[in-house]
């Protein structure tokens, strides 16, 4: 078991990493579509761009925001000595 | 054991044959049909065949222990688990009517798709891993666990059954329209044909066969959904990848729509279909993303498929997965939806129908469905050429145009093959999807709900000494009893009810999600400030929704009912925040508790299921 010291900060780098991930889905999830109007002046694989990010862009961004943050939180676990074995 | 094992261990191989039978199974299908076998056989051999698959699932699956029953032994690879998950959250509501929606919503209707994926973010860094490590059988387990005692567990159990059951009402009726339509008999009838696949499957291995089942339900619903639009597009634009190539299909609408949308032209009255906020303001749309991420990542149904994990590990990783099986449904359904408003602004709107002859050159699909009253022409349903120049002679049209013509959004979907001129095998084909959909959805909840009867009610607080011999039956004879009771508000229930479906995830994000990720986040959450904030944002959500629908209360600052969620979770916050704030903090062995779960090494936290490994 890690010392209540290496506990907090485990925590603490956790909690990081979980702010990190909640910014990205705010951002992939509301930030970009508040402009789509102006995104759709732009045309992405023959697709207006702020129509894209809603149908697409954002969905291929949470799948990867989601494995990304699972080999993160990972590493975070292997280097606390608490992953399970 | 050891058997177990070597089941697991060979998953892959598995899963592939029946794929592979799967696939073949529909090629018999296509030869029977060229060799001139009815279409209404095929629809026999489509239904009775995957169910029968489903029932046969569940019943290789049977088991007599308790955590098998419960959590499926906590031995479901990340990679499965997810394809599971998958079709546990794809309904009947995605399979046939989100393509519709956005058929009929254009940009607005994406707010479904962002809603209904990026849930899966917070259920990955808030919810999974965590409600794993404890090692919970139902949703209400933690909630007791974490907020002392039964208390917890019971307005755990109220907000669990509410929110599923109008979710499993919804399925059933799902269930009863396709498998009627395939097999030619009456819905209530087409009803029970699915809860008897649905019990066969679920009743006697619990979420053990659930989970294999669901499995094979999602490959059976993915290859339905996908073949048809595939080649459509082949057949629209040269190349089967729909999902790149509607991008296209969305230039010629938009300029047919400039074209033909002024005054006078055939499309007078459309909105654009990739012009945001034509049918939501902006602070509805956010709203309804907002609700419907925050109720995916409470929905007990959901989140209970990643307590069958083998570790906290592959539990986050599963979410991953899980999102990515559903991403390929619905990253698919904008397509479905541009290449019908394509086929329909192309091929229907515009003619001419001034003559009988004129009106019967238009495409048979839209007569087919007219038929049973699913498309409409000139208010009447254009059920066949005839009447359909009758109703427009009669209100004097004499070019059809977008004004004049209604389609049902569950349409966009099951026309897909008769529009691109395919086989009736095809046809078949989706409806055994949507089956699958509607059927793996509707495991899931009964599950969830009979779960909490059986465990949270009966062994948790009436009869804490039952053998687990005794738990398994009780569970089973619930599952039974609630399985009847959605079949019976489904069918004596009015039409209107589906609406319910949407305010499900209003209400599970107001009433569960801040306990659930407070019991984690926030060491100084207690009992009675989780109790106030459960009941307080529950509360608010149903009288927002019940007072706006039923009693014509005005809307709050303009926001619509199915986004109850934006009033009632942060009631929920709020009040559990003060009044934990106002009374003492919870207790030293509680704050260890708390520690405890957030590091993914050492045993699962929760007492009985413990003793049961």
């Amino acid at each position: 078991m890690p010392s209540p010291g290496q506990m907090a900060e485990y925590w603490a780098r956790s909690r990081n990493l979980m702010i990190t991930v909640l910014v990205l889905w705010f951002f992939f999830g509301f930030f970009v579509h508040f402009f789509v109007v102006a995104l759709n002046q732009i045309t992405f694989l023959g697709f207006p761009l702020g129509f894209y990010m809603a149908a697409q862009g954002s969905l291929i961004a949470f799948v990867a925001i989601i494995f990304w943050y699972a080999h993160r939180q990972n590493k975070i676990d292997e280097e606390f000595g608490v992953a399970e074995d | 054991m050891q058997q177990k094992d070597a089941f697991i261990a060979n998953l892959g191989r598995i899963y592939g044959i029946y794929t592979g039978a799967f696939l073949g199974f529909v090629i018999v299908l296509a030869i029977l049909e060229q060799l001139g076998v009815p279409n209404r056989v095929i629809g026999y051999l489509f239904v009775f065949l995957t169910i029968g698959v489903y029932a046969g699932i569940g019943i290789l699956s049977r088991t007599t222990v308790v955590s098998e029953y419960y959590v499926a032994g906590r031995r479901v690879p990340a990679f499965y688990n997810g394809m599971a998950t998958a079709a546990d959250w794809m309904s009947a509501a995605s399979f046939i009517g989100m393509a519709g929606s956005l058929y009929a919503l254009g940009y607005d209707g994406l707010a479904f798709v962002l809603g209904w994926t990026g849930g899966y973010v917070l259920v990955a860094v808030l919810i999974a891993p965590y409600l794993r490590k404890f090692g919970a059988y139902t949703v209400p387990d933690f909630l007791a666990a974490r907020y002392g005692g039964n208390t917890a567990r019971f307005i755990g159990v109220i907000i669990l059954f509410t929110t599923s059951l109008v979710y499993l009402m919804g399925q059933l009726t799902g269930t009863g329209v396709i498998a009627s339509r395939l097999l030619d008999i009456p819905k209530e009838a087409g009803i029970f044909v699915g809860l008897v696949g649905i019990l066969v499957c679920s009743m006697l291995g619990g979420m053990r066969a659930v989970t294999w089942t669901q499995v094979a339900q999602y490959i059976v619903l993915i290859i339905a959904y996908l073949i048809p639009v595939i080649l459509l597009s082949a057949q629209v634009t040269g190349v089967p990848v729909p999902e790149l190539m509607y991008g296209q299909v969305l230039q010629r609408i938009t300029e047919l729509e400039q074209q033909f949308g002024g005054p006078g032209g055939y499309l007078e009255g459309v909105k654009a279909h990739v012009a945001p906020f034509t049918n939501y303001d902006p602070l509805n749309f956010f709203a309804l993303i907002l609700s419907l991420m925050i109720g995916t990542a409470s929905l007990p149904h959901v989140i209970m498929r990643f307590f069958t994990t083998p570790s906290v590990r592959e539990a986050r990783k599963s979410v991953g997965w899980a999102l990515l099986f559903i991403f390929i449904l619905y990253f698919t359904a904008p397509a479905y939806a541009a290449f019908a408003k394509l086929e329909i602004f192309e091929n229907v709107l515009g003619k001419d129908i001034s003559t009988l002859e004129a009106v019967q050159q238009l495409p048979a699909w839209v007569f087919l469905y007219g038929k049973i009253g699913l498309v409409t022409v000139c208010g009447e349903a254009a059920a066949s050429a005839d009447a359909l120049f009758k109703a427009c002679q009669a209100a004097g049209v004499e070019t059809l145009n977008y004004a004049n013509f209604g389609i049902h959004k569950d349409v966009v979907v099951i026309a897909t093959p008769e529009i691109a001129g395919l086989p009736y095998v095809i046809a078949g084909l989706v409806a055994a999807g949507g089956l699958a959909a509607a059927l793996s959805t509707a495991d899931g909840l009964l599950l969830a709900m009979a779960n909490a009867l059986s465990h949270d009610i009966y062994y948790k607080m009436i009869d804490h000494t039952a053998s687990a011999r005794r738990r398994l039956t009780v569970a089973r004879v619930l599952l039974i009893a609630v399985a009847l009771l959605g079949a019976y508000l489904a069918i004596a229930a009015p039409a209107g009810i589906l609406t319910f479906v949407a305010w499900a995830f209003s209400l599970a994000a107001s009433g569960l999600f801040p306990a659930l990720v407070l019991g984690v986040l926030w060491k100084r959450c207690n009992s009675q400030g989780a109790i106030a904030g459960m009941l307080a944002g529950f509360g608010v959500a149903l009288f927002y929704i019940v007072a706006t629908r039923f009693y014509g209360m005005p809307k709050w600052f303009g926001v619509n009912n199915i986004s109850a969620a934006l009033f009632g979770m942060p009631t929920a916050f709020l009040v559990t925040w003060v009044v934990s704030k106002l009374t003492p903090e919870p207790s030293r062995e509680m704050q260890e508790f708390v520690e405890a779960l957030r590091i993914p090494r050492g045993e699962v936290l929760m007492e009985d299921a413990r003793k049961a490994e």
